[in-house]
């Protein structure tokens, strides 16, 4: 199914009687194959409102993502949170959609600068489980009225509401950027490295360790052209020791493979994401010794890639909890096959999130089970 | 302004709550004696008072996990409040509710710079919390006008502003985690010192959420390593519409200022008499920041003044020093108190896209012959969130009435042209009864049922944010 408007689709769930599985452009679903029938937002599309002087947009839950960044380029914006391509390493095709973007929250390697997608989502209009239309925040930067349901939405996957219309904020893309690369280090030197260039004014917005091969970590900054020359040197000088530097589309390359893990995408085998505090990363991947044939440290150390052929779902869970963080099964492969993909949270919280779907999506309508195992 | 109904049943109950109370908290965390009481009886919306049946002051998680548990068993109302600088009356109680008070949970729990963030206990301030990390080269980032004496708890309640959102973004964005207490009295943690929670983001839901979801008692914040320097420039125009055009002039041009802060003249005119910051008298003034090294803030202030003088200003002012930094932002930081010398005000935040400022101001200004009173606008022009401050006299009969309801004329107008009632104040009683002039009764609903997961019989904080005939099944239920 695929409603043309959200009149349309508010229309199918009241009259409806069976599950959904709710899809964006289908490019970044993690988990099982959901049962139901596909209920598409590709025909709420377009971008409705567009203010660069205000760095606001507005568009429809199904606008193609090429068609905002097109729309956005041309006036030398962006959505800061760079937007992950999760098509190479979840080996699905298409065009992803705003919408799925925004329902999987999904973030790059700026978030460590300039916080996830759900903190430049300013406004959502959704579609709940009884069919009603509902609208929460708005087009504007500041806007306390009333309770937050638009973080609430972002990072649902759709289990809460279908997401009809998103606005957020975008920003200016830079003049310049640069990265600093290192190589021949092990992520502990990294990790440190990372601590010291976010610790600076410099203003980093890329901080990322690749444990593979020879071990390279990298350290990108944007801005004017004038300023991000003087910050290129003064963390070089802060830092000590070798650094390369990347600038403009070179830089923007190896940026790009850290933000779609391009180095597991062609390799068979689970991918785990693991979120924890940046300083453990080093002892959390030298704890999977064995079990994790690679990593990719991304955001200071804070968000762990792993790459285990062997599945490791017992290790690799047991490592972050010890850690104090937490681990999602994103690519199933071999040896993980019926494990939980979602990261296990703490049964009250359980709780207090069943009871936010038995009230938004009381008949179980959209993605019913989709986060909870 | 009306208050939910008293419950005859708590008032009756109060020794045997103030005993219960006893026995879990020391002896000086609770205030039974109307002396006392008087105390918190309103927080800074002063126009509206009632004391409370009690009021604690628990100093751990425990305590007040202790309090709400009796509370809940009980059946009686708890409003928190942090420092109670609320200008929307968030912590304003009812007279059969308690008062639960974190002011003496201040401590700094863990700083760790590695990870930069800080954990803290909610009742400390917005201030020491950055007063904690500075020395080693760190800040928080949200700066409330009030950050001297506003606590955390009432930041994250209230999703705290400030001037320097355009580039650091309010609490929310700057909030990793929480220990809350919900009113069944249970513990529970959200978040922590890394990036992401797993599953739905309860921690984005709960952050704004005025105290009517649970009652935060620690948390984890994000902390951000110092400019090397900032300084501003000061941009005078002869219309509010030029002043507006070169603001959206700079955004477009790919700079990003720390704060772009906007005054019309009978602010400008109000600030200079009480600061002699040697402001021009012009119709518009804009204040723009940058941060960064010596090089960096030349570099942009010589591009926002570029496009500034292709806007013909009256006057462009570069600070060139920390003094002269200072005497630039000396009128504005004097916005409040100038107008205080002059009479009674009440300071409004509605939002509204930027591009709609010209048309506000300009309606603003009609309003304000249309009632008879004058107002003037500062606003955080950056990110759309006006202040406009109108002059009343309280000791004048009917002068209240007639400045809220121009008030809500001004806000009915910022939702009008696509803004929204209350960019960083809150909801609170000051503009509970505007919330359906934004919101559809199926809006409400939706963040009703939130209240209803996490608070079934409506006890924390109940007569706020929603108006009150809205909400009038679910408070007797």
């Amino acid at each position: 199914m695929k409603p043309a408007s959200e009149a349309e689709l508010a229309e199918i769930v009241r009259g409806a009687n069976g599950p959904f599985v709710v899809r964006g452009g289908g490019t970044r679903g993690i988990g099982r194959a959901g049962v139901g029938e596909v209920l598409e937002t590709g025909g709420m599309a377009g971008i409705s409102l567009y203010e660069p002087g205000a760095l606001t947009l507005v568009a429809g839950a199904g606008t193609p993502m090429v068609e905002v960044e097109t729309a956005l380029a041309a006036e030398g914006q962006r959505l800061a949170f760079e937007v992950p391509d999760m098509r190479g390493l979840l080996g699905t095709g298409g065009g992803s959609t705003i919408g799925g973007v925004v329902a999987a929250n999904a973030s790059g390697p700026r978030r460590v600068q300039v916080g996830a997608c759900r903190d430049h989502l300013l406004g959502v209009r959704f579609v709940d489980g009884t069919g009603a239309v509902v609208k929460n925040g708005g087009r504007v930067m500041k806007n306390v009225t009333g309770y937050d349901l638009v973080k609430l939405m972002a990072g649902a996957r759709g289990t809460l509401g279908v997401l009809t219309e998103v606005s957020l904020k975008v920003l200016p893309a830079p003049e310049a950027e640069v990265t600093l690369v290192a190589r021949g280090h092990d992520l502990a030197a990294g990790a440190a490295a990372m601590a010291v260039a976010l610790g600076s004014p410099f203003e980093v917005s890329g901080a990322a360790h690749l444990a593979l091969g020879e071990g390279e970590t990298r350290l990108r900054m944007e801005g004017l052209a004038a300023s991000v020359a003087y910050r290129r040197e003064a963390l070089r000088a802060r830092l000590g020791g070798d650094w390369d530097v990347a600038e403009g589309e070179p830089s923007a390359a190896l940026w790009r493979e850290v933000r779609d893990v391009a180095p597991f995408a062609a390799r068979a085998g689970a991918v785990w994401r693991v979120m924890l505090k940046p300083s453990d990363a080093p002892g959390v991947v030298a704890a999977l010794a064995g079990v994790a044939e690679a990593a990719i440290a991304d955001w200071g150390g804070g968000l762990l890639w792993l790459f285990c052929p062997g599945g490791g779902a017992q290790a690799v869970r047991a490592a972050a909890a010890l850690a104090g963080g937490h681990a999602t099964l994103w690519r199933q492969g071999p040896g993980a096959e019926g494990e939980a993909i979602f990261s296990p949270e703490v049964p009250a919280l359980v709780s207090l999130a069943k009871g936010l779907r038995a009230t938004f999506d009381p008949r179980g309508l959209f993605n019913p089970g989709l986060m909870e195992g | 302004m009306d208050m939910p109904m008293v419950s005859a049943s708590v008032l009756g109950r109060r020794d045997s709550i103030l005993a219960a109370l006893r026995a879990v908290l020391p002896d000086d965390a609770v205030i039974g004696d109307e002396a006392g009481l008087r105390a918190y009886e309103c927080d800074a919306l002063t126009a509206y008072r009632c004391p409370p049946l009690a009021a604690v002051l628990p100093r751990t998680t425990d305590e007040v996990a202790a309090v709400l548990r009796i509370a809940h068993g009980m059946g009686v109302p708890v409003v928190p409040r942090g420092s109670g600088t609320s200008l929307a009356g968030g912590a304003l109680p009812t007279a059969d509710c308690i008062i639960l008070g974190v002011a003496r949970m201040n401590a700094v729990i863990e700083t760790d710079y590695d990870n930069r963030y800080v954990h803290v206990q909610s009742g400390r301030t917005n201030l020491s919390v950055t007063g904690a990390v500075e020395a080693d080269g760190f800040f928080y980032a949200p700066d409330p006008s009030s950050q001297l004496a506003c606590a955390i708890a009432g930041n994250i309640a209230m999703n705290s502003g400030g001037a320097h959102c355009l580039k650091y973004g309010v609490t929310t964005n700057n909030l990793l985690g929480v220990t809350m207490v919900t009113m069944a009295g249970e513990i529970l943690t959200i978040g922590g010192p890394y990036m992401d929670a797993p599953g739905l983001d309860l921690l984005g839901v709960i952050c704004g959420s005025e105290g009517q979801l649970g009652v935060v008692t620690e948390a984890w914040l994000r902390i951000l390593p110092k400019p090397e320097g900032a300084r501003p420039v000061l941009i005078g125009f002869d219309s509010n519409e030029v002043a507006g055009a070169c603001v959206s002039g700079i955004i477009k041009a790919g700079i990003l200022p720390v704060a772009i802060e906007f005054m019309d003249r009978p602010c400008i005119r109000a600030c200079e008499d009480f600061a002699h910051a040697g402001y021009p008298d012009c119709e518009a003034l804009l204040i723009v920041e940058v941060e960064g090294s010596p090089a960096e803030i030349d570099d942009q202030l010589s591009r926002i003044m570029a496009i500034a003088r292709a806007h013909n200003p009256v006057e462009l002012r570069e600070s060139r020093s920390e003094d002269e930094s200072k005497k630039i932002w000396l009128g504005r930081k004097s916005a409040f108190g100038a107008m205080g010398q002059i009479n009674d005000y009440m300071c409004l935040d509605g939002t509204i896209p930027v591009s709609a400022l010209p048309l506000v101001l300009r309606r603003i200004k009609e309003l304000s012959g249309q009632f008879g009173l004058d107002v003037a606008n500062v606003f955080h022009a950056g990110d759309g969130n006006m202040h406009p401050l109108i002059l009343f006299d309280a000791n004048k009969p009917g002068d209240l009435e007639l400045c809220e309801e121009m008030g809500a004329a001004i806000l009915k107008l910022c939702v009008e042209v696509g803004g929204c009632l209350t960019g960083e104040h809150g909801v609170g009683v000051e503009k509970r009864d505007l919330m359906d002039v934004q919101f559809a009764p199926e809006d409400m609903e939706a963040q009703m049922r939130v209240k209803d997961v996490f608070d079934p019989q409506w006890l924390l904080n109940p007569g706020k944010v929603f108006p009150l005939r809205v909400s009038a099944g679910r408070r007797a239920a």
